[in-house]
């Protein structure tokens, strides 16, 4: 009883200093100038359309080189973590999924993969990028799991796959570093049209690194939890 | 002219992060905790989403909709959205192995309940 007090007494205070930042805060008329100069050196300096993909490929491009060293970290970890585990062979007597599941997937499957290439192609024309496509990717990946409990995963191309666009990234921030501004720039290709696919340097490229990095690494993921 | 939207979406994030609160620190059940913390993480997304909102900003694309000119003035903070994506995928790292941890202790304890713990408990 005197738990439930103290957690209540704990939530009470936390709402408290929420309401306090909550009724502080009015919405914000203009933009930072860190704001105001990624807005114009993302569009005229990069080539890019969308912003967000601009700072998170060129502008932090380290950090999210970081980034997806966590998530290869992740996959590692829960396969140690799960890896000769008892579980392991209780995939055997998994339940038949439903009807539904089974035949819709195969209507469903090509179109989720299909989507999830064009958020990632697409991430520096309009919504989307490398992780937002790997992640409907590995959306899919789970589907085809759900839908066929027998369908093995291919562990050594998944991890081939990931180790290779993990290097060709880290080489092509190596390119910036030779050919370029700095590491990770992606002025070493040409800038392009506005616009069009092929343009915003080498954004689109490392784009398209991150989402199969990122694919792969979420596949893998499920993949452990499953077995 | 009500509530303005950057409002709207932060009380909700807060209030979502209260939820998860509760969730955290009133089941016994690992699996609800870590729904618990997912709830948290995603209010929190909320909230830095909605620092980034500027009135009657779009989305910080340049396309017919919004031509470079006019992208400092009429667009939202793009570095909440830049900053929150990388949030999300730490967010899902911590999850998952949190759950793989789950699982460990379901193998070792055939619990799920976290009072089977007590080892570590000072």
């Amino acid at each position: 009883m005197t738990k439930r007090v103290f957690s209540l007494l704990a939530i009470l205070v936390f709402a408290f200093i929420f309401a306090g930042v909550a009724g502080g805060y009015s919405e914000r008329q203009t933009l930072s100038p860190l704001a105001r100069h990624y807005l114009t050196a993302v569009p005229q300096d990069l080539g890019g359309a969308n912003v967000v993909t601009g700072i998170l490929i060129t502008f932090r491009g380290f950090d999210t080189l970081g980034e997806v060293a966590v998530l290869f970290m992740v996959a590692a970890s829960v396969g140690i973590l799960l890896g000769g585990s008892p579980t392991q062979n209780r995939t055997n007597q998994a339940p038949r999924p439903s009807e539904l599941v089974e035949n819709g997937a195969k209507i469903i499957l090509p179109l989720i993969f299909l989507f999830g290439a064009y958020v990632i192609m697409n991430g520096h024309l309009s919504a989307g990028g490398g992780f937002q496509g790997g992640a409907v990717v590995a959306s899919g990946v789970m589907l085809l799991v759900l839908a066929r409990p027998g369908t093995g995963l291919h562990q050594g191309f998944l991890s081939v796959t990931e180790s290779l666009a993990g290097v060709i990234y880290v080489v092509l921030g190596i390119c910036g570093l030779w050919f370029a501004g700095g590491f990770l720039d992606s002025h070493i290709l040409p800038k392009g049209e506005f616009g069009s696919l092929a343009s915003a340097g080498a954004i689109p490229v490392i784009s398209a690194l991150l989402g199969i990095k990122v694919g792969a690494e979420l596949s893998v993921v499920i993949d452990r939890f499953r077995s | 002219m009500g509530l303005p939207v950057s409002h709207i979406l932060m009380v909700t994030g807060f209030a979502l992060v209260l939820i998860g609160f509760w969730g955290m620190l009133g089941h016994r059940n690992i699996l609800r905790i870590i729904i618990g913390f997912s709830l948290i993480n995603t209010g929190l997304h909320l909230v830095m989403v909605a620092t980034g909102y500027v009135t009657g900003g779009t989305a910080p694309i340049i396309d017919k909709a919004l031509s470079i000119s006019e992208a400092t003035v009429r667009s939202v903070d793009p570095i909440p959205a830049a900053l929150v994506v990388t949030a999300i995928v730490i967010g899902f790292s911590v999850t998952a192995v949190m759950l793989a941890f789950a699982i460990r202790i379901h193998d070792a304890r055939k619990t799920l309940s976290i009072d089977a713990l007590t080892e570590s408990k000072w």
